[in-house]
């Protein structure tokens, strides 16, 4: 193993920890949504914090891999591709912690449970949470296909989104009292939305790292699995 | 059209295939980086373009080595006309025992330019081109061996241009130098391309990312891959390839 080859693993190891962190923010925001379990949200908001210094890290030791080692080919690709699944990942974690925060602020016993089932937000979070596990073992295994399967699933994502503005909408008619918490599931959904986004941009970096093919901005017909 | 091409070349030093088959294209004003592990044919095959390897004892080539359309290999070419055409920067610097206006109107004179106008004037522009009038034009008398590493490289360099070349060849011409000096040789050889053809053999890869259009990879006597630089360094196509440029060879 070349001095390289180890500084690499060793970046892949923290991403791979920040990754495993992000996760248990995203399945403990599942849990908290669905009990309203405000202990469990204010834990993903002091985790938050952890999840910045992981980014923090990447990011320096990124820059110092460019610096001291000037990788090229394959070990270019893993580098750029830490960095900006680094960003991504971090920002997973900030919409974790804003979800939180609205756990943290609604009043559970007033909360109207019903709205958890119209719009399916607890079913889109179990997929984005599935989304997220896969492409970590797409990241780990460097396996491409894994992360093309991504795409597919992310359809279930828009598709309930799409749906939450005409379900939202019926129900504020119905509910004109409960305009707040609805609005409150519906900024919640949209979160849901932008983390099925930033998979996808991680899918799309594992790809590049892995097959050195860019998927940015590319047809529908260029991310089908093989 | 193609300013160099080689066609199915073969290259044997008596028993040893030391170029194997090699097929390939180089346009005119690019700079060509040839990279590869000592001994994978390389400088040998950089010597095919002024026919250096014909120097050596028990040399056999077969196939084309064409510039300008023409086979250099063929009947009634001079060498002596070739190499006026192809000049050449060694990886060490071999400046003359003689003074720096002397190392650069060398080349003129030997070639029966008397006109003392003529050759200041040679002297002068072939000192710009490589970037180093600006250090030696109050000193011109003086040897060429008091210049520093750098300074001797770049004159050997303007010694090459003095003759008029359209081809130059660098066989690791910053290999003995210090990161300042080394960083003037490629900033030459960047302003140099819009004049001339370059090829250069180079352990560096940074080097050859930093300076080359194009990137051809030798391994054994063999053209493993040749493409543009930005491809070969970001997604080399061949397995070899990118072990040899990540430094995970053998």
């Amino acid at each position: 193993m070349t001095h390289l080859d180890t500084e690499l693993q060793a970046l892949k190891t923290d991403l791979l920890r920040m990754w495993s962190l992000v996760i248990d923010q995203i399945t403990r925001g599942k849990k908290s949504l669905l009990e309203l379990d405000q202990s469990q949200a204010q834990l993903i908001v002091m985790n938050e914090s952890r999840v910045n210094a992981y980014e923090l890290k990447i990011d320096r030791d990124c820059e110092n891999l460019f610096a001291l080692f000037n990788p090229v080919a394959v070990d270019l690709r893993c580098v750029l591709a830490v960095l900006k699944i680094n960003t991504n990942l971090e920002r997973i974690g900030d919409n974790a912690e804003s979800i939180a925060k609205f756990v943290i602020d609604v009043d559970e016993h007033s909360f109207d449970k019903k709205l958890l089932e119209i719009t399916k937000v607890v079913e889109m979070y179990e997929r984005g949470c599935e989304m997220l596990v896969d492409v970590y073992n797409a990241f780990d295994s460097e396996d491409a296909t894994i992360a093309k399967s991504i795409f597919e699933k992310d359809k279930l994502l828009d598709q309930i989104n799409h749906e939450a503005t005409r379900t939202i909408t019926k129900y504020i008619r119905e509910n004109p009292d409960n305009i707040e918490q609805a609005l409150l599931v519906l900024s919640t959904i949209r979160k849901l939305e932008r983390l099925g986004d930033q998979i996808k941009n991680i899918a799309e970096e594992i790809i590049f790292f892995v097959e050195a093919v860019v998927l940015k901005h590319a047809s529908k017909s260029r991310r089908t699995p093989l | 059209m193609n300013k160099i091409e080689t066609r199915d070349v073969h290259l044997y030093y008596k028993d040893f295939h030391a170029l194997k088959g090699i097929t390939m294209a180089i346009q005119p004003r690019t700079v060509t980086a040839l990279i590869g592990p000592s001994g994978c044919g390389k400088s040998t095959y950089l010597r095919l373009f002024n026919r250096m390897n014909d120097l050596i004892e028990g040399v056999k080539i077969t196939g084309e080595v064409i510039i300008d359309g023409k086979n250099v290999y063929g009947k009634n070419v001079q060498t002596d006309a070739l190499r006026k055409k192809v000049g050449m920067v060694f990886q060490k610097p071999n400046p003359f025992p003689k003074s720096i206006f002397e190392n650069v109107a060398y080349g003129p004179r030997v070639n029966g330019m008397s006109d003392k106008k003529f050759i200041e004037e040679t002297v002068e522009r072939s000192l710009k081109q490589a970037a180093l009038w600006d250090e030696v034009k109050d000193k011109l008398k003086k040897s060429a061996f008091q210049l520093s590493g750098g300074q001797q490289q770049r004159l050997c360099i303007a010694r090459a241009l003095a003759i008029q070349p359209d081809i130059l060849l660098m066989d690791e011409p910053a290999s003995a130098l210090d990161p300042i000096s080394t960083s003037k040789i490629e900033e030459l050889i960047y302003s140099l391309k819009k004049d001339y053809t370059i090829i250069i053999v180079t352990h560096n890869m940074q080097q050859a990312g930093r300076v080359s259009d194009d990137t051809a990879f030798f391994y054994m006597g063999e053209l493993i891959e040749y493409g543009p630089t930005k491809d070969l360094f970001t997604k080399p196509k061949k397995e070899r390839t990118q072990n040899y440029i990540t430094g995970r060879f053998g």
